[in-house]
């Protein structure tokens, strides 16, 4: 099967690649951009561990073909902090340890800014909800929800 | 793998007895979290190596079959293909547990459960690899199968595997009764002659999936020259050496085990299931090869805990004193021994002090995959059972569950019915946190019940060997061979901090490879905080004696003369001369002039892991339209001896108290009638999300254990221990219903409801 050139934005840089048809924007990501932040959890969209955005929506990048990326810009969580400046969620998840073992902390990075980025005061039912698609095993969630709503709080302080 | 025998919790007394500590008990800033939440932190599957291959397995879809045939040249013939193996490419003549683990990891003449390796490929693209799968030809012969633990059990039940009965086992059981555990001790009969009411129940909980979110991973080189390299995400990469090098039939010491950064654990990465296939293949192509399971490999054929059938009978005086309690427990473990049903009957009657128990365990085969721990395995199903009679004996007789537990509680010197005489535990200090926490008093909605229960687990020591190097410029690296699963990294920083006498942040801790320490058992049993902890203080007070060593050098007195304190070598006192306080740094800037580097070294294997209690309180609410049950409030109280990082200890509570909650009302393994796993996506297999779960509120006691200088008790699994129960208990409070089968989904709560 031949493989497909696409070009398209990763955290704001222009990129090349050819990928298999059968390739998700996840393969991609890992295994051609060496950008392995976005973990594979389940291949089927359900534990929200690959999650980016493209174009601005929250995606699962396992459930999106490499080829679809095409003329897209996709973010990551290695694009979150601002060269050595951590992102206040990236800095609050460390000071809550909001984090166990890790593996899920990428998705839920990717995915709890793009909620603040709508809605800037989440009620705790808000956040939820949205990171409903981001399975944790190691947590039961308190510090994550918590670390969210206190960056929320602390970020609208700031502007 | 279970902890393989449970050592008596009377080790050495270790315990210091200090008032202040400088650095333990501080929440600092994990040193991964830079890289946790930067997404450059390296896990199972982010390695790669140069020219490196893909594997994927050939896996069965019955539940049990002769394996005929395996017909594996069209997979061969396909372009990229580099090579292939089945059970002829691995060591033969293993006897014991490494037959037990290779039979698991790839099968020999029959597929003993669905998703049983038969054969694995290794190609120039996973997408190669999997496509060649689909070519592999096998051809069986169906055997009849049996996946329920009571069914197991029947006299016409299909054996699954003859000739592995142990001589425990009592006369005229089912081969597939692989081990039988007993206990106790007193009079049963003038026990239960001597209770006002007595209660006998029924218990059946299902196999939950530890469900950690990173699938197993490896990346594997192997020369035919027998020397290899190993990175996986692992509990034990010291267990994954010995196990692997006897699989593919090398010398441990010639296989060099990293572990990654670990994606949770939960005790289901306590063995082997790729990592020997990966070496395997990589031997037959003279390539590096990584394997990564898919999400489904993981569900079918890694180990969830066992499925249980369990019988209870508890005997109470009408002013809550318990007389007796007897427990049958029967778990099966899949095709394999080692369920763990003793486990789960010395945990049953743990947190209770009785004049008469008996306890009885049944190990059971069934064509499931062989189950692997799983956050105090066999404990979580015991608590269930005997909580839940405990609770409705103290419903029945109009009975406040606290005060009845405190009644009966264990404490020192209470002897437990698996044997062992308790030093100084937490129970009672638990259970009066619990009665005077305001959960206990805040009011009810209508359909919501309140729940309480009690936990229990072991702890564990374990083998344990950890190094610390000291820098010229005063700072300190350690090197532990346990893998962090939680924060431990943070922790050993904390406990060397204290000792040395140097800041936190001048300690770096690394989980060392195979290469670098003596053997290590793995991270479990609630034992790295504890075990290699107590290794770490031990090292640095190693490390501390050379320091001094060097001043008394310096100063010219004897070396017995200079003591440590607060980072610097002082003089013992007047007569050891008067001398400045030399610190660390100023030692270590000359150590290459005064005797070479300094260093630290301990191992051992400690035997004092104090035993660890806990007690949950939950307020459920049912629909009972829908039958759904939410989980409203949650509070979690335990015993940490001293919380060396009170955030991660919070997190341990947290996360054990949420893994219960899903096993407790939503998890469980579903076998369709043709013994394959129905539920093998995330979707089906649903843990809880976000959404289902409120903040957990947790409270720390701290009743120092003997066996740690600080007093630390493992905190890792007791958490996952009262859950099953309170919540029971909660339903039967908000609905007047009794559900003594797990998990308590919506349909069977329906069902109880409309039958009440």
């Amino acid at each position: 099967m031949s493989k497909i050139h696409v070009t398209t934005k990763v955290n704001g840089d222009e990129v090349e690649f050819l990928c298999d048809p059968r390739e998700t924007v996840l393969d991609v990501l890992r295994d051609h951009l060496n950008l392995t932040g976005a973990k594979e959890g389940c291949g089927t969209g359900d534990c929200g561990a690959c999650s980016v955005t493209v174009d601005g929506r929250l995606v699962c990048s396992c459930l999106m073909l490499g080829a679809e990326a095409e003329g897209k810009e996709i973010a990551t969580v290695e694009g979150i902090a601002d060269g050595e400046e951590l992102h206040p969620l990236q800095k609050k998840f460390i000071e809550y340890a909001a984090l166990q073992c890790g593996i899920c902390t990428p998705g839920i990075l990717v995915a709890a800014k793009n909620l603040l980025e709508r809605e800037p005061d989440p009620t705790e039912e808000q956040v939820r909800y949205w990171l409903a698609g981001n399975l944790c095993r190691c947590t039961g969630y308190d510090k994550i929800i918590r670390a969210v709503m206190d960056t929320a709080a602390e970020m609208r302080e700031a502007s | 793998m279970a902890l393989d025998k449970v050592v008596p919790q009377n080790g050495p007394e270790e315990y210091e007895g200090r008032e202040k500590y400088t650095h333990v008990g501080t929440r600092v800033d994990r040193p991964d979290g830079l890289d946790k939440v930067t997404g450059r932190a390296k896990f199972g599957a982010d390695a790669h190596a140069p020219g490196m291959l893909h594997g994927a397995i050939v896996r069965s879809p019955h539940a049990h079959a002769k394996i005929l045939k395996i017909d594996t040249s069209k997979a061969e013939a396909l372009a990229g293909v580099k090579a292939v193996v089945t059970r002829a490419d691995f060591a033969a003549g293993l006897e014991g547990e490494d037959w037990n683990i290779l039979e698991n990891v790839m099968a020999s003449d029959t597929a003993l459960y669905d998703g049983h390796a038969l054969a694995a490929i290794a190609a120039t693209s996973s997408l190669i690899a999997r496509d060649a799968v689909k070519l592999v030809e096998v051809e069986y012969e169906l055997l009849p199968h049996v996946t329920d633990v009571d069914e197991a059990m029947k006299p016409d039940a299909p054996v699954i595997r003859a000739g592995q009965q142990s001589k425990l086992v009592p006369e005229g059981m089912h081969p597939n009764v692989v081990n039988y555990y007993e206990g106790g001790h007193g009079d049963m009969v003038a026990g239960f002659a001597e209770a006002d009411l007595v209660i006998e129940r029924h218990f059946t909980t299902e196999a939950a999936h530890q469900g950690y979110i990173e699938p197993h991973a490896a990346l594997a080189t192997l020369g035919n020259d027998g020397t290899g390299e190993l990175w996986c995400c692992t509990q034990g990469h010291f267990i994954v050496q010995k196990t692997c090098a006897a699989l593919v039939g090398i010398d441990t010491s010639q296989l060099r085990v990293t572990a990654s950064e670990i994606g949770g654990g939960f005790g289901g990465k306590t063995t082997v299931f790729l990592e020997p296939v990966a070496l395997a293949l990589s031997r037959k192509a003279n390539r590096p090869v990584k394997m990564v399971m898919s999400r489904s490999e993981v569900l079918r054929a890694t180990g969830p805990t066992s499925s249980a059938s369990m019988d209870i009978k508890i005997g109470m005086t009408k002013d809550g004193r318990i007389t007796a309690g007897k427990g049958v427990f029967r778990l099966q473990g899949g095709a394999f021994p080692d369920a763990p049903a003793g486990m789960a009957a010395e945990c049953s009657f743990a947190p209770y002090n009785l004049n008469a128990v008996s306890i009885e365990g049944y190990e059971v085969m069934a064509n499931r995959p062989k189950q692997a721990a799983y956050r105090a395995p066999g404990s979580p199903m015991a608590a269930f059972a005997v909580e839940s009679v405990v609770d409705e004996l103290c419903q029945t007789l109009g009975l406040d569950p606290i005060e009845t537990r405190l009644k009966n509680a264990s404490r020192e010197g209470t002897k437990a019915a698996y044997g062992p005489t308790w030093d100084r535990i937490g129970l009672v200090e638990c259970l009066e946190a619990a009665q005077a926490h305001p959960h206990m008093q805040a009011p009810l909605r209508e359909s919501e019940g309140r729940g309480v229960a009690a936990g229990f687990w072991f702890n564990h020591g374990g083998e344990t060997s950890v190094s610390l190097a000291l820098s010229e410029d005063g700072t300190a690296q350690i090197s532990v061979g346990t893998p962090d699963i939680g924060g431990s990294r943070a922790s050993m920083a904390l406990m060397a901090a204290e000792i040395l006498g140097i800041e936190y942040k001048n300690i770096r801790v690394t989980v060392a490879d195979t290469a670098t320490l003596g053997y290590n058992d793995v991270s479990h049993g609630s034992r790295v905080t504890y075990a290699s902890g107590l290794a770490t203080i031990n090292a640095a007070k190693d490390a501390v004696g050379k320091l001094c060593d060097r001043a008394a050098q310096r100063w010219g007195i004897d070396p017995e003369a200079v003591i440590w304190e607060d980072g610097c070598a002082k003089p013992a006192g007047p007569n050891a001369g008067q001398f400045d306080p030399m610190p660390l740094k100023e030692i270590t800037k000359r150590m290459g002039r005064t005797g070479g580097p300094i260093s630290g070294h301990f191992e051992a294997t400690p035997e004092g892991a104090g035993v660890s209690f806990g007690v949950h309180i939950v307020d459920a609410h049912v629909d009972r339209e829908t039958g759904k049950t939410s989980v409203d409030r949650y509070t979690v109280i335990q015993d940490a001896g001293k919380a060396v990082h009170p955030t991660y200890v919070e997190g341990q509570f947290q996360g054990g108290a949420a893994q219960g909650i899903g096993w407790a009302l939503n998890e469980e393994y579903v076998y369709g009638e043709d013994g394959r796993l129905q539920n093998t996506v995330f979707l089906d297999y649903r843990i809880p999300v976000a959404s289902d779960l409120p903040m957990i509120d947790t409270v720390i006691v701290e009743v120092p254990n003997p066996g740690h200088p600080f007093g630390v008790r493992g905190v890792g699994e007791t958490g996952i221990c009262p859950p099953l129960a309170a919540i029971a208990n909660a339903v039967s409070g908000a609905v007047g219903v009794r559900m003594t089968s797990l998990p308590m989904s919506p349909p069977k709560i329906l069902k109880a409801l409309k039958e009440q």
